[in-house]
């Protein structure tokens, strides 16, 4: 499955044009985290990952998981976009009875294996798949995205130490992180800093990337895939609303569908 | 002499023998698995026993992605923590994916014990009854734990169980079987029935007994399962007994004795009566001294019996106050200021 970078990029550019009108469409929504994250979820299902939108429940696949939930909309993007449903589903983002929710729910949206939303969670899920898959010999990787907001969970700590302790080595975290959380700058809310070493310290190899360019995030998670005896971080700098410069560091866009206005320039600036 | 068999004991060796014949279960603990038994089953599959350390957020989380792998979790740890210090992770995690994990928490209710009130879990029924996709259950005895465990391992979903660091005295003998949302008759009471669960099973037999003595026929029902609630058999008892008490070593609030009132509202309105804690922490103490202290003794189910027996005799007639028209008006009068306050409110943002 191994596509261009520049096929890459093209498709990446289709996945915000799906994000912003899926999410104006719904008229709720996280904007700005789902744009940071575009780049690394096109690289993740268009290029790295072994997965097949045929068979969404083959044995060997690769599993990601979305932490932080609420850039569900990046997530439909490229499940949709892969097949594993009808792209005709966008327009039914958060809407009643939709296939789409607000957040990531297993069993209700082809694809999506775990349930997220509530911050803090994904990792010790992901802990457990990789657990699970290491106890049954199978080669799947287990991809796992947190933001940076989300790290002030306690709960992901306590995950940090059981990949370590454990020597969860089939597992990758990518830290999306756009530095901005829904009230504010995240060091002026809550200080995560100093990310790389924290995570260092809790026995993780860690690699540093620019979280939109697409040579460092492939070659960062082949990296991830040889390292054994211990699970790898790769902190990702990424813009929060990236794509669309009227949303770039913005933390209006956090929890904010872009308006019809908005959408069209935004999608002249895309296009 | 009565025979006492630990339930937190009997799970710990039942798991520790089915982890022989299905290599899918794995066990996860923290940092407990000396109370809650699981060492057991640490010791003889170490690959498959998860120390998760005092870390039971992050219990949960683990377990519930060893279920999406397919595997059957068993997460163990005290009451308090599991249902307390993890309960949004197993809503989120565990419920809302409807996840096959099955948390099995020792400690339950005041028999903790000396440790106190940070200890005590007399809400962890209420805390996992309100979850969507939740079993919750409570083994009457010993040999009830054991065909708990056995059933639950092959059903597919959420289950809490909970069992108790105290010893109490054997109900059943051999296999007693057990199924999901299947309450076990003893008898229903022509004069009322007693529905109770884990160590107050025992003591509403014991009550039924001496009430019996009286000429009193007070029927025993083990509510083992306390959601999903076997509604059927409480009706039965109902319509029978015409007067039905419930007891449990829990908070009054949201537990066995809720359940039962919310059926019985909704069906058939009978007097009713619940023998628990009546909205209060814990405390330090020996178990025998606590279940007197905060009346879950025999002789608090016979006097909610005598109560419940009197409502039943008498009169149907509404003892309730009307409001008057004046206490209304003062009452209004109050309404109006706070709704005021809220409409200036509304204004500022409006604007």
């Amino acid at each position: 499955m191994s596509k261009s970078i520049k096929e890459l990029e093209r498709i990446a550019v289709q996945i915000r044009i799906d994000i912003l009108k899926m999410l104006s469409e719904a008229d709720s929504g996280h904007t700005g985290g789902s744009l940071s994250a575009a780049d690394i979820l096109t690289a993740l299902y268009f290029s790295k990952m072994r997965h097949d939108p045929n068979n969404p429940n083959w044995n060997e696949r690769d599993i990601f998981v979305l932490s932080k939930g609420h850039a569900a909309p990046a997530l439909y993007a490229v499940l949709g976009k892969s097949g594993y449903f009808s792209t005709d589903n966008f327009s039914r983002l958060r809407k009643l009875g939709s296939i789409l929710r607000g957040h990531p729910v297993r069993g209700i949206t082809p694809g999506v294996d775990v349930s997220t939303g509530s911050l803090g969670q994904g990792l010790s899920q992901a802990n457990g798949i990789a657990l699970a898959s290491k106890i049954d010999n199978k080669k799947k990787r287990i991809y796992v995205m947190l933001g940076d907001g989300e790290v002030q969970e306690g709960q992901v700590w306590e995950a940090a130490m059981t990949a370590a302790h454990y020597k969860i080595d089939n597992l990758c975290a990518i830290l999306d992180n756009n530095g901005l959380q829904i009230d504010g700058h995240v060091n002026d809310v809550m200080s995560v800093d100093p990310l790389p070493e924290k995570w260092k310290a809790f026995g993780w190899n860690v690699i540093e990337i620019d979280g939109h360019k697409f040579e460092e995030i492939l070659s960062s998670l082949d990296k991830a895939e040889e390292i054994t005896g211990k699970p790898t971080m790769i902190i990702a700098h990424t813009i929060k609303g990236k794509g669309v410069s009227f949303m770039e560091g913005k933390v209006k866009y956090h929890g904010v569908a872009p308006t019809q206005d908005e959408l069209e320039k935004a999608l002249k600036e895309l296009r | 002499m009565t025979i006492k068999l630990g339930t937190r004991e009997v799970y710990g060796n039942i798991l520790a023998e089915l982890g022989e014949e299905n290599k899918d279960i794995i066990v996860l603990d923290a940092d407990l698995s000396g109370s809650t038994r699981t060492s057991e089953f640490a010791r003889k599959f170490p690959d498959r026993f998860f120390n998760m350390g005092v870390a039971e957020q992050d219990m949960m989380g683990t377990a519930a992605g060893l279920a999406i792998g397919d595997k059957i979790p068993f997460a163990s740890t005290f009451a308090i923590f599991a249902t307390g210090r993890a309960w949004e992770q197993i809503r989120q995690s565990i419920c809302l994916p409807n996840l096959n994990v099955k948390i099995v928490a020792s400690h339950g209710g005041i028999t903790v014990g000396e440790d106190g009130g940070s200890h005590h879990c007399i809400e962890d029924i209420a805390l996992m009854r309100v979850l969507p996709n939740m079993t919750v259950i409570v083994p009457g005895d010993g040999y009830e734990t054991e065909a708990v465990v056995r059933t639950v391992t092959d059903y597919k979903g959420p289950v809490y169980i909970r069992t108790s660091r105290e010893k109490f005295p054997v109900i059943y003998s051999g296999d007693c079987g057990f199924e999901i949302g299947k309450a076990k008759i003893h008898h229903i009471g022509k004069d009322v029935t007693i529905i109770a669960y884990g160590l107050m099973l025992h003591k509403a037999l014991d009550a039924a007994k001496n009430l019996r003595k009286e000429g009193i026929d007070a029927g025993v029902i083990n509510s083992s399962t306390i959601k999903p609630l076997d509604k059927e058999t409480i009706l039965e008892a109902a319509r029978v007994s015409g007067a039905l008490v419930t007891a449990e070593e829990h908070s009054i609030i949201n537990g066995l004795g809720s359940a039962v009132a919310e059926i019985l509202a909704e069906n058939n309105p009978i007097p009713m009566k619940r023998v628990g804690i009546r909205d209060r922490f814990g405390m330090s103490g020996k178990s025998k001294e606590l279940l007197e202290h905060y009346g879950l003794t025999e002789r608090d189910i016979i006097k909610a019996v005598r109560d419940v027996m009197s409502m039943k005799k008498g009169s149907c007639q509404s003892r309730i106050t009307p409001i008057t028209n004046q206490k209304l008006s003062i009452k209004g009068r109050k309404l109006q200021d706070s709704s005021r306050f809220t409409a200036e409110i509304a204004e500022k943002i409006q604007k």
